[in-house]
C-alpha cells in the first residue's frame, strides 16, 4: 500500500509554472530519491507536500487520507517530518534543546522528551555534542541535526532536502550509514539530492523531474540509462 | 546557595517595610516592583516568543480601566479589578493577536504599536464609556499607609516570577523559543505557531493587565494619556527589559530598579529633567551596543570590563 500519494500536482507563482501534473507514490518502507537539474522544483515538491505551499492543483493523500490545504505542523503531527536545504537551526538553542523541542510532539512531560532526544542524538552521533549552541556547529553535524531535529518527532515518512550538499567524504560516509539505519528503523524516506554516487546508492527507485514535469521513473539502473535523465543533465547532443 | 537566591531576595523584601522606610522610598519600591512585574510579562512574550510588542500599554490600560471602571460604573471596590481584569484583558489580546500575530517581526512591532495608539484615541473619546479625558477618580483610597500596596504587588510579582519559571521550563517554553528562532522551522517540526504565539500572548497581556489593575488602586487616578502612554508605557516597559536582559527570568527586576532609580535621578536635575526620554534613548543605543543580551545577560562581559573576573581554573 502507497503511503504517501502525489496526484496531479500543479504549483504555479504567478506566471510561472513551478511543478506541472506531477504524479508519483511512495509505498512503505523504501527510499525514494527526488533528482533533477537545478530549478527542476524538487523543493517546490517537498513544499507542497510539507503543506508550507498548498497545491495549486491537484492532491496530496499520505495514509490514505487528504492532506493537501492543511498546515505543516498537522500534517507533521500526522508523521511526515522534513528537513531543510538551507538548515534551519534553532540558533540560540543547545543541541539537546533544539532535539527536545520537537521531541515534546509526541512526550507527554519533559522526561520522555529527554529520553526520546537522547535516543535520537546517539543515533545521529551527535551526543556528544549536545551542549553546544547550535549556531556554532560545522555545516555537516548541522545537516545532522536537521535529520535529528526531525526524527525526534518519530515520523513514519522522512522528507530529506539534500542533506548531503557541501559534506567532506567521511560526513558523507557517515550521513549515508545513518540514513540506512533510519530505514531500517521503518521509516520511509523521500530524498532530494545533486550527489549521484549517493542517490544510486541509496534510493529503492527514483523519480526525476525537469522544468517542473516528472520526465522518469524507476529503479537506480533504469534512471542511469534513460536517454531523457542524460539528456536533461547533460543537455542535447549537438546535431552537425 | 543558588537555589535559594529566589526565597531569599523575596524574604529580604518582605521584611522591608518593617525598617520603617519613609513614604517616598516605599512609593520607589513599589514602583521598581511594579515595572518588574510588567518587564517580566512582556519578556514572555518579545523575550522568550521572539514576538516583539510595542503596544504593552494597551494591556496596562485595559487592567487599569478594567478596574477604574468597576469603580465608576458599578460602585465597587476597585479591587475586583483582579479577578475581572483576567477575562476583559484576555478577551482584548485575543482580538489584537487575532490582526496583529498574522505579521512578523518588524510588522508585528509596528501593529502592536498602533493598537496601542488606538486604544489611547478610543479611550480619550468614548467619553460616555471611560470619562475621556476626565480619567477617573478613585476617591476613597483602600489604605493611607503604602505598606499593603507594597505586599500586594510584591505577591502579584512572586507568583508573576513563578509562573514564567514554570512556563519556560516546561514544553511552552521550549515552543516559545524554537518559534522565536525560527517560525518555519518550528511549524514544519509540528508546532502549531498561531495557537503558541496566542497562548504567550495572553499570558503576557493578563499578567501586564494585573498591574494596570494594582495602578488604578495605587495611584487612585487614571486618564487615558496616562495609563495607554506609548512613551510613559510601552518604550519604558521594552527598556526595562532590554537594559536588564531579554529572555533572562532575573533580567526585568535589574532594568526596573535601573530605569526607576534612573528616571527619579534624572527628573530631579534641574532644566534636564524633563528631556528624560532623550536620556533614555542615549542609554537604550549604548545598551544595544555594548550590552546587546542586558546586564544579566552580559554579565560575564561586565565583569571582565570591570576587572572582577578571577583567572580560568
Amino acid at each position: 500500500m502507497s503511503l504517501l500519494e502525489v496526484k496531479k500536482v500543479s504549483r504555479f507563482f504567478g506566471g510561472i509554472t513551478a511543478v506541472k501534473d506531477v504524479s508519483f507514490e511512495i509505498t512503505k518502507g523504501e527510499i525514494l530519491g527526488l533528482i533533477g537539474p537545478n530549478g527542476a522544483g524538487k523543493t517546490t515538491v517537498f513544499n507542497v507536500v510539507n503543506g508550507f505551499y498548498p497545491p495549486s492543483r491537484g492532491e496530496v493523500f499520505f495514509k490514505g487520507e487528504r492532506i493537501s490545504g492543511l498546515k505543516p505542523h498537522q500534517i507533521c503531527q500526522r508523521g511526515l517530518a522534513r528537513t531543510f536545504q538551507v538548515v534551519k537551526p534553532l540558533q540560540r538553542m543547545s543541541v539537546l534543546d533544539n532535539v527536545v523541542a520537537s521531541a515534546f510532539l509526541r512526550a507527554k512531560d519533559r522526561k520522555e522528551a529527554d529520553t526520546i532526544a537522547a535516543d535520537v542524538l546517539n543515533f545521529t552521533a551527535l551526543y556528544d555534542d549536545r551542549n553546544v549552541i547550535s549556531k556554532g556547529l560545522p555545516l555537516g553535524k548541522r545537516k545532522r541535526l536537521e535529520i535529528a531535529r526531525a526524527l525526534a518527532t518519530q515520523p513514519d515518512l522522512l522528507l530529506l532536502d539534500e542533506s548531503f550538499a557541501g559534506l567532506n567524504p567521511s560526513e558523507l560516509d557517515e550521513s549515508i550509514q545513518i540514513i540506512r539505519n533510519i530505514k531500517k528503523r521503518g521509516i520511509t524516506i523521500m530524498i532530494i539530492e545533486h550527489h549521484m554516487k549517493v542517490i544510486m546508492s541509496i534510493s529503492d527507485r527514483i523519480v526525476v523531474l525537469n522544468y517542473g514535469e516528472k520526465i522518469a521513473e524507476g529503479s537506480p539502473l533504469e534512471i542511469g540509462k534513460n536517454p531523457l535523465v542524460v539528456e536533461a543533465y547533460l543537455g542535447e547532443a549537438q546535431s552537425a | 546557595m543558588k537555589r535559594y537566591i529566589t526565597y531569599i531576595v523575596l524574604g529580604l523584601l518582605a521584611l522591608l517595610p518593617l525598617l520603617g522606610l519613609n513614604s517616598y522610598l516605599m512609593h520607589i519600591l513599589i514602583l521598581v516592583i511594579m515595572w518588574s512585574v510588567i518587564g517580566m510579562a512582556w519578556n514572555l512574550l518579545s523575550g522568550y516568543c521572539g514576538q516583539v510588542s510595542f503596544g504593552h500599554a494597551a494591556f496596562f490600560g485595559v487592567g487599569a480601566y478594567t478596574a477604574g471602571m468597576l469603580y465608576s460604573k458599578l460602585g465597587i471596590s476597585g479591587w475586583w479589578g483582579f479577578p475581572a481584569s483576567v477575562f476583559v484583558v484576555a478577551v482584548f489580546a485575543l482580538g489584537i493577536g487575532y490582526i496583529c500575530l498574522r505579521l512578523r517581526g518588524p510588522y508585528f512591532a509596528l501593529a502592536t504599536l498602533s493598537m496601542g495608539v488606538i486604544f489611547r484615541i478610543v479611550a480619550e473619546n468614548l467619553v460616555g464609556v471611560t470619562g475621556g479625558d476626565l480619567g477617573i477618580m478613585i476617591r476613597e483610597r483602600t489604605w493611607i499607609d503604602k505598606t499593603w500596596y507594597f505586599y500586594i504587588i510584591l505577591i502579584v510579582a512572586a507568583a508573576t516570577y513563578y509562573l514564567v519559571r514554570k512556563v519556560i521550563e516546561s514544553k511552552l517554553g521550549y515552543y516559545f523559543v524554537a518559534i522565536r528562532e525560527d517560525q518555519d522551522a518550528a511549524e514544519s517540526l509540528g508546532i502549531n505557531t498561531t495557537k503558541y504565539k496566542t497562548i504567550a500572548l495572553i499570558l503576557s497581556a493578563v499578567i501586564t493587565g494585573f498591574a494596570g489593575v494594582f495602578y488604578t488602586n495605587y495611584m487612585g487616578y487614571i486618564d487615558p494619556k496616562v495609563v495607554f502612554a506609548l512613551h510613559d508605557i510601552s518604550i519604558i516597559t521594552i527598556m526595562v527589559v532590554m537594559v536588564g536582559g531579554v529572555a533572562t527570568y532575573w533580567g526585568p527586576v535589574v532594568g526596573a530598579i535601573i530605569m526607576v532609580l534612573l528616571a527619579e535621578a534624572i527628573r530631579s536635575i534641574p532644566k534636564l529633567g524633563t528631556a528624560h526620554h532623550t536620556l533614555f534613548g542615549v542609554l537604550l543605543i549604548v545598551i544595544i551596543i555594548f550590552l546587546p543580551n542586558g546586564i544579566v545577560g552580559d554579565f560575564s562581559k561586565l565583569k571582565r570590563l570591570f576587572g572582577m573576573r578571577r583567572p580560568a581554573p
